[in-house]
């Protein structure tokens, strides 16, 4: 018998000798066969495709890695888990383990917390919609709240007179910090002295207790020193309420919004190589802090709510090609099973997506455009890849933040999301959604249950 | 469906075409088919030759055939017939 030669489809490519490659380089086209020793194929054939694969492994090292960074330069330093950013249990837990508190913006996100055994007090309560409800279960609870605007500190004044507690409180912060836009639509603003009058209310009435001060300056910011300008602004509040009330703050929360490794869209160059390190955002808020009128003896707990710093670059998202199609200016495209429906942050990053075969060194530019019938289902509107065929599979990096909590189900039903715990052994943590489970949540009245076609 | 006149193919896949001073680079399966098409053989031929010696089923072959000859025409490295 013959055996015959592998075939790879043919390919043609112009060389330009004058110009750099804009579009990917070498690395992103090597394949990806194994993710913290475990064969992608193997986790495809087990657990289906698209799937979403978590890294225990890396969600602990890059939390110690940034407790690390604050820790050599600050004496008190306390993390707060965004809830937001990734709430499946399995991960809060692997944060509450490690020792960070919850940080929720919602009812839904608080009750979350309570079920994972978080303890009260160590709940912070952020966000513009907490119910009177809320409230009540966070005062009692004795959770950190930090009041968004001037409607909800009047209603925390209120049930704290009815119910004789005394909410714990915190206002959130917004200032100019260099960068725009100006995040100025939560909490108080600090240039035109709504933040300073804010904090004058607390203390006259008496019915709260000021613990903390509260910003978060943004998302994805690749500025260091708007942090330090933000730290410094927050001191300055602090030193203000030292001054007129002898009242010393307990913390200072400096929010999330440090920039992950992803690679924004439009950038040139990738943002494992440009964006700011933890350490260097670590460097300026803690500088800040230290330099301020703060005495060493006791220095407020510095809080951190970062999300997507700690978790984007520990998951990974495999799916498998569909089909491929020359477009009509002649630019190859991939059909994948992964869509922006599950894949949200493709709106903003240009994704590293890696094959999870070898290939020979040959390579076109590509297209990829996801699975649904929609013009804005696009994964990466330009990127070198090998010669992938229908049912090779690929791996797209850095989609821990924001995907498994902003997806929809649109059109498809959403995947399995596992995690590979430090010894490599594999767990759902997430199970995919079926039919029935959609279908539960409906009603058809009667008169709409049959028809004739 | 010829290839233009003194186009170069080196062994190694590398292709040049003299009259607009542009190079491409093939693949292996890509440099067989160019080299088909150079001694004049039909679309059917052509896939008759590579299904012998290849793991893939004809149908793929033609349709990835047909795709090469597009970019081809498209880099104009092909002249059809009328020209
Ligand atoms: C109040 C608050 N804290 C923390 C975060 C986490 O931000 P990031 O994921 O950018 O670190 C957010 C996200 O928007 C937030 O709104």
């Amino acid at each position: 018998m013959i055996t015959k030669k592998r075939y790879e489809r043919p390919v043609i490519k112009k060389l330009e000798s004058n110009m750099p490659n804009k579009f990917g380089t070498r690395t992103e086209y090597e394949p990806v066969l194994h993710l913290d020793d475990v064969p992608v194929k193997d986790l495809i054939s087990k657990y289906g495709s698209p799937l979403f694969v978590v890294s225990e492994r890396k969600i602990r090292k890059n939390y110690q890695a940034a407790k690390q960074a604050f820790e050599t330069r600050y004496p008190r330093v306390q993390f707060a888990w965004s809830y937001k950013t990734n709430y499946l249990n399995a991960v809060c837990n692997i944060f509450h383990q490690e020792g960070s508190w919850a940080e929720v913006v919602s009812g839904f996100e608080y009750d979350k917390a309570i079920n994972n055994g978080v303890p009260g007090n160590n709940i912070i309560f952020n966000g513009p919609d907490k119910t009177e409800q809320d409230l009540r279960k966070a005062i009692t609870n004795n959770s950190l709240i930090h009041i968004d605007h001037l409607d909800e500190l009047y209603m925390l004044q209120e049930i704290a007179k009815s119910t004789k507690q005394k909410p714990r409180v915190a206002i959130r912060v917004n200032m100019d910090t260099g960068i725009y836009p100006i995040w100025d639509r939560f909490g108080f603003n600090f240039e035109n002295g709504q933040a300073w009058d804010a904090l004058n209310k607390i203390m006259f009435s008496g019915t709260m207790e000021l613990v903390g001060l509260h910003t978060h300056i943004g998302t994805f910011m690749l500025s260091p020193n708007a942090y330090a300008v933000a730290a410094t602004k927050l001191a300055n509040l602090a030193q203000r309420l030292q001054q007129k009330y002898d009242h010393e703050i307990k913390y200072i929360d400096m929010g999330g919004g440090f920039a992950s490794r992803n690679t924004l869209k439009g950038a040139y160059l990738p943002g494992t190589d440009t964006n700011p390190s933890i350490d260097e955002f670590a460097e300026a808020i803690t500088s800040a802090l230290i330099n301020s009128d703060f005495r060493p003896k006791n220095p407020p707990l510095l809080i951190l709510e970062t999300g997507r710093a700690l978790i984007d670059d520990a998951a990974w998202l495999l799916g498998s090609v569909i089909a491929n199609k020359r477009l009509a200016d002649g630019r190859r495209s991939t059909i994948i099973d992964i869509g922006v429906n599950i894949l949200f942050t493709a709106f903003w990053y240009a994704h590293k997506i890696t094959p999870a075969q070898k290939f020979t060194s040959y390579t076109e530019e590509t297209v990829i455009y996801g699975p649904l019938c929609m013009n804005i289902d696009i994964i990466r509107d330009n990127i070198t890849l090998p010669l992938l065929n229908k049912g090779d599979q690929i791996v797209a990096h850095h989609v821990g933040a924001y995907n498994m909590t902003q997806w929809m189900q649109f059109i498809t039903l959403r995947p399995k999301v596992v995690l590979i715990d430090q010894n490599s052994k594999v767990h759902v943590i997430r199970n995919n959604e079926t039919l029935q489970n959609l279908m539960e949540l409906e009603a058809v009245p009667t008169h709409l249950a049959t028809f004739d076609l | 469906m010829n290839l233009k006149n003194n186009i170069a193919i080196s062994d190694s896949g590398f292709v040049f075409n003299p009259a607009s001073g542009e190079s491409f680079s093939v693949n292996p399966i890509g440099l067989e088919m160019l080299n088909h098409i150079r001694q004049g053989q039909s679309i059917e031929e052509i896939v008759n030759s590579i299904e012998k010696d290849f793991q893939v089923e004809k149908s793929v072959i033609e349709r990835d055939l047909h795709d090469f000859i597009d970019m081809m025409s498209q880099y104009h490295l092909i002249q059809n017939e009328e020209e």
